[in-house]
């Protein structure tokens, strides 16, 4: 790990309406390139953390600096810009607009920023390169992504998780879905696009069978600080 | 425009409600539209039907129901006026025509006119058109008729045939004329008036085929043989006729003369300016009309609330499409903006179908009140204010629309990154 893409210094973050933080973390760090499995019981904290990287949510103090910019520091509409520009998200399912096809679901990044689109290049040609990545057969492609299984949906919102070439990939369970081939045919797949794209890969799971394929594993309820409702 | 067409896509995805949404729209707009059109063509075909007539006068009487009756057919009149009264009229300096109308009889529920060759030469409807004849002539034997352009055209009559006028004005008469028929001499060109659901006979047969008839009811025996009748043509003048129209040489003669004749001395009479009159009329309607308006607004209403529980039922089942969109980096404003966008498309393709609708009652509706109530209504689109009124309700389909656009904002900002079904 040469250089540190996301670091995270005294990060606290209370839901509105709670009377406690749920997440209080003194450090943390992701390296460029690093593939990161978090894991941690529910309640560890995993979905907020995501939601403060993702900029969906402000943290209450701290410092996250992700690629030389404070993100605790942007405003709203900044951070809408940053997650749209860097973030590729791949949720647990139902990730999927269902009324558009395959291929307007992956290029869906590209509407919302421009810089994404133009690292993309050629939007149809990186769409249909990162679906046959994702191992889609073509003649689901045109498709409703309402008509495809639950494996191939969650295929299909790794491809869109990664087009435009994103400097970070999150994933919040994005197995739980599967059945256990399935899950490590997914992760072979999703690791040799996020390399094939330089990216970064936080992957959030509770299911520790597959962590021991990543850079590194961590344990968030180790590092969180904030005392975990009983 | 990417993000307008992922809004189109989503509204497809829902077009079932969406159809059923703007239906609802569009069957108040329809309503809306249609009151306010029919108001305006309705009035405008009172007055055209009018419009060349200064003075109309009849026996003492309330002004609104004398222009009903003489003009459009609706009631009949309670008092006649005598004849003697007409000719001193048509004397007078001031007039510059007076044309006779003698009702009360029909013929297969049009009304017959007994009047003089005066009104074809007189009469203006309109933006002030003179009666042309569409075929034939003016009658000129005692027993000839013309009959108006809608009259012919529902009967099949032409010039030549025979009919039989029926004593009283029901669509059923029991007591026909028919020691008397009659012979058509012309059909009147298309007038958009009254004129076109009258028959036109002289005076002088009026009075012919009512000898013996003075009871209300013929005394058996005690006609009068049509040969006879020819004869004594120039003699057979009626004693009483039902209204008079006058056209004077001057406008501002008007109100002096109206005061005259409603001041004279020899017999009871009324004499009304046709179009004061109708804005009599429309103040007795008006608050009609304003029900009306205020019921069709209040369904528009409904429709618009109609669109704002669709809007919120499916903000729930949305959710997760939100949080799709927020995760792949649209803005909650971006999200709001569409929840907009489809308030306003909705709302558009409501006021667009209701306004279809509304045009396509009245296109349907025109031949029925023109028969029944002999009122003229064009098809013509809306005045201004029914067009800002129009753009007013779009207007407040947005504002409406608010409500659930600020609701999906605050929610894309409260769920975070998680997608919830």
């Amino acid at each position: 790990m040469s250089e540190s893409l996301l670091s995270i210094e005294q990060l606290s973050f209370t839901w509105p309406g709670t009377p406690r933080p749920v997440l209080d973390l003194p450090e943390f760090s992701l390296g460029r390139g690093e593939k990161l499995f978090l894991y941690g019981p529910s309640g560890s904290g995993k979905s907020t953390l995501l939601a403060l990287i993702g900029g969906l949510v402000r943290a209450d103090r701290g410092r996250m600096v992700f690629d030389g910019v404070d993100l605790t520091k942007l405003s709203g509409p900044r951070r809408d810009r940053f997650r749209a520009e860097q973030l590729g998200v791949i949720f647990q399912q139902f990730n999927l607009l269902p009324w558009l096809d395959v291929r307007a679901n992956v290029a869906l990044p590209c509407r919302f920023s421009r810089a994404r689109a133009r690292r993309a290049g050629n939007i149809q040609a990186a769409v249909e390169r990162l679906l046959k990545g994702m191992d889609l057969d073509p003649d689901l492609w045109m498709r409703r992504a309402d008509a495809l299984s639950v494996g191939q949906q969650q295929r299909v919102a790794a491809a869109r998780a990664l087009i435009g070439q994103p400097a970070l990939v999150l994933a919040d369970e994005p197995t739980s879905a599967l059945d256990s081939d399935r899950r490590a045919q997914f992760l072979d797949l999703l690791f040799a696009q996020v390399e094939a794209a330089d990216s970064t890969l936080l992957f959030v799971s509770h299911d520790r069978e597959l962590a021991a394929r990543f850079d590194r594993q961590l344990d968030l309820s180790e590092i969180n600080q904030a005392e975990v409702a009983a | 425009m990417n993000l307008l067409a992922l809004a189109w896509g989503s509204l497809l995805n829902r077009r079932f409600a969406v159809v059923l949404t703007i239906c609802t729209i569009a069957l108040s707009i329809g309503l809306l539209v249609l009151v306010e059109q029919l108001r305006a063509e309705v009035r405008q075909g009172f007055y055209r039907s009018v419009s060349g007539t200064d003075l109309i006068v009849g026996a003492r009487t309330a002004p609104v129901q004398l222009l009903l009756y003489s003009v459009f057919g609706i009631g009949d009149a309670t008092n006649n006026i005598s004849f003697q009264t007409y000719r001193e009229l048509s004397e007078v300096r001031e007039v510059a025509w007076a044309v006779p109308m003698a009702l009360g009889d029909s013929h297969r529920g049009f009304r017959v006119v007994g009047t003089s060759s005066v009104f074809f030469d007189h009469f203006q409807y309109g933006n002030r058109q003179p009666l042309h004849l569409a075929e034939g002539r003016v009658f000129d034997d005692l027993f000839e008729v013309v009959v108006g352009h809608r009259v012919a055209r529902q009967l099949g009559y032409s010039v030549g045939d025979q009919i039989v006028l029926a004593h009283g004005t029901g669509r059923v008469s029991l007591q026909q004329h028919d020691d008397h028929p009659f012979t058509i001499s012309g059909i009147l060109a298309p007038t958009a008036t009254p004129v076109d659901q009258q028959l036109f006979i002289s005076l002088a047969a009026h009075q012919a085929i009512h000898i013996g008839w003075e009871s209300g009811m013929q005394r058996p025996g005690a006609g009068i043989d049509a040969d006879a009748a020819r004869e004594r043509a120039e003699e057979l003048e009626p004693q009483s006729i039902t209204s008079i129209m006058l056209g004077l040489t001057s406008r501002a003669a008007v109100f002096g003369l109206q005061r005259r004749i409603n001041d004279y001395r020899a017999e009871a009479l009324t004499a009304v300016m046709p179009g004061i009159t109708l804005q009599e009329l429309w103040r007795i309607t008006g608050l009609a009309e304003q029900i009306l308006r205020v019921v069709a607004g209040l369904v528009v209403l409904a429709g618009l609330l109609g669109m704002l529980t669709v809007l919120l039922t499916t903000l729930n089942e949305r959710r997760r499409e939100m949080a799709i969109l927020r995760a792949n980096g649209a803005r909650p404003v971006q999200i709001a903006g569409l929840l907009l966008f489809e308030a306003g498309l909705i709302a558009a393709a409501g006021i667009a179908a209701g306004l279809l609708l509304a045009l396509g009652v009245q296109f349907m509706a025109a031949p029925w009140l023109l028969e029944h109530y002999g009122v003229h209504v064009g098809v013509s689109l809306p005045e201004l204010g029914v067009w800002q009124v129009l753009g007013g309700i779009w207007l407040a389909g947005l504002l409406i629309a608010l409500v659930p656009a600020l609701l999906a904002y605050r929610r894309t900002l409260a769920d975070g990154m998680q997608v919830r079904s």
